[in-house]
């Protein structure tokens, strides 16, 4: 996709057979709204996760880690944060930066986000019969957007991560000694923060089509034909997914880095 | 008679020479924007030309623009504006006009012709096999379509770029092709056709043909990704063409 121009001779203004109209849209509602908040609220949520990301602090508080920084893989991760460092002491900047391209790129590539950002940042189109200004567009035939075809390895990374961080919410039936059998408020806000990822992975695009979809022939595949049934139905609410997971995760750092930093106590149950 | 309403209405030739009107029109309980048209040519401008059949929102020949909107005029009711609000009304503005709200959507018939037709196994006798509902209730909700191509109107790959008109089937088109590729019985493989020949990587899955439809077809959730995750498997899925290799695929599962 090209950059913005004022150029309006073409698309809808394009001189010849088509109506003689000036007007990029004739649209009289406000059909800017929606693009204006999802710019907001991913510009909220860019501005929010880098500075996380490059903090390098106050994101393990045994046994709450916080998931920006789940799994922690370098030597400088903080003490009891990780038994797992493969990337070792070499690794001088936040251990974050390691792992944030497989969510980022999952994210990115999903086709909910991919409407998102396409129409609020890209404006092509901005809302719909509203023209797109751009000078020329190829769409996602070539470089580098033919890349959003990775999409299905960043949802199997995503499964991966959604492992982990469900691994590190059981682990959080733990108090800050490490005995079992205990719970805290950052036990629920990481079970729940792992629940809205699933969600979110499972009514997937291409969750749906992996599990069935793909099929021409579901009556010779039952078993499969119920659960793209299934996929079918949550996939309906992916993009409320997107938001509640993505909302999710935020706070749910937040809350970690909260009580890391001993803003609040973690509450606990028993 | 009833309330009066000002209406905007696009004039003009098959040059795409014209301009908006203004008409000042009764407007009665009940009334979709239709009837007010029909109104407008019995009392104000006789040569008005329009395209329609059914008024039942079926045969999908009214589709115009009704302030910017692509959609049909006898499903649009005159109660969802304002009172005061101009109400206007242009024709389709991605296909050539012919006169007045009428245009020429032959592009839509044209790119239709591109994608081969159903493929039943050689030798398949009329009886040989029935068909369970599972098997075609993807398509069903497909053959809802009425062809009013307001998909095709509003969709910007074509509707912003006339030169992607050559390269881009549509998403009327693209939905076809996604119908034949669920369908159990038929034999031919027409995904790599949609994305190297119809254009489906043109499409950014912003989904204002879905928004568009008057049938409420998931366009873009059923159809259209579907078919680039299908296009995923055959060109961009190193697994599956390893996979491929080693071990011949029935094409039929
Ligand atoms: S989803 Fe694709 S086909 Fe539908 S309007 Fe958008 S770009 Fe066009
Ligand atoms: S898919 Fe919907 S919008 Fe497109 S032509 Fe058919 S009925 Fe009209
Ligand atoms: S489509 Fe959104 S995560 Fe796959
Ligand atoms: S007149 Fe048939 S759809 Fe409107």
């Amino acid at each position: 996709m090209s950059t913005v121009t004022s150029n309006d001779q073409q698309g809808v203004t394009t001189p010849g057979e088509r109506a003689k109209i000036k007007a990029r849209t004739l649209r009289s509602d406000r059909w800017w709204i929606q693009p204006a908040v999802i710019v907001g609220a991913l510009i909220a949520f860019i501005i929010y996760s880098t500075w996380r990301a490059f903090e390098n602090a106050y994101y393990y508080s045994e046994p709450l880690i916080s998931p920006f920084y789940a799994p922690c893989l370098a030597s400088s991760c903080i003490d009891g944060s990780s038994s797992f460092t493969p990337i070792g002491s070499w690794w001088i900047l936040s251990p974050a930066l390691i792992i944030l391209v497989f969510p980022l790129g999952f994210r990115m590539t999903c086709y909910y986000y991919r409407k998102s950002y396409y129409r609020s940042f890209w404006l092509s189109p901005p809302a719909c019969a509203v023209s797109d200004s751009h000078k020329r567009y190829t769409g996602e035939t070539r470089a580098p957007l033919i890349l959003q075809n990775s999409h299905r390895w960043f949802f199997f990374a995503g499964l991966v991560f959604n492992v982990i961080l469900t691994y590190d919410a059981l682990i959080a039936f733990r108090n800050s000694e490490g005995e079992w059998g205990h719970m805290s408020v950052g036990t629920v806000v990481l079970l729940a923060n792992a629940t809205f990822l699933w969600m979110y992975s499972l009514s997937c695009h291409t969750a749906r089509h992996v599990v069935g979809g793909r099929l021409k022939h579901f009556s010779a595949h039952p078993i499969r034909y119920r659960a793209w049934t299934y996929m079918s139905k949550l996939n309906a609410k992916h993009p409320r997914y997107a938001w509640i997971s993505l909302v999710g995760v935020a706070m749910t750092d937040l809350y970690v880095r909260q009580v890391a930093s001993g803003s609040i106590t973690n509450f606990y149950f028993f | 008679m009833g309330l009066k309403r000002n209406f905007r209405v696009w004039r003009g030739n098959s040059e795409g020479e014209g301009a908006l009107k203004d008409y000042e029109v009764d407007v009665l309980e009940g009334e979709v924007v239709l009837d007010v048209i029909f109104r407008i040519q019995a009392t104000q401008a006789t040569d008005l030309a329009v395209r329609w059949n059914c008024k039942a929102g079926k045969c999908g020949s009214c589709s115009v623009e009704i302030n910017g909107k692509p959609t049909l005029m006898c499903m649009t009711r005159m109660n969802t504006f304002e009172e005061n609000e101009t109400i206007t009304v242009t024709p389709l503005r991605t296909f050539p006009v012919t006169r007045d709200l009428v245009t020429d959507v032959s592009f839509n018939y044209a790119k239709a012709r591109e994608v081969p037709a159903f493929t039943p196994p050689v030798g398949l006798e009329p009886g040989d096999y029935r068909m369970s509902q599972e098997d075609v209730s993807r398509s069903q909700e497909f053959r809802k379509c009425i062809e009013c191509f307001l998909c095709q109107d509003t969709c910007h790959v074509i509707r912003d770029h006339e030169e992607n008109k050559t390269n881009f089937a549509g998403p009327r088109v693209l939905m076809r092709v996604a119908e034949l590729e669920m369908h159990p019985l038929d034999t031919l493989d027409r995904t790599r056709m949609a994305q190297e020949e119809l254009g489906l990587g043109y499409c950014n899955i912003t989904k204002c043909c879905t928004e568009s439809c008057p049938e409420h077809i998931q366009i873009t959730d059923n159809a259209l990704i579907p078919l680039k995750e299908r296009v995923v498997d055959v060109k961009y899925d190193p697994v599956k063409w390893l996979g491929n290799k080693i071990r011949v695929r029935s094409s039929n599962d």
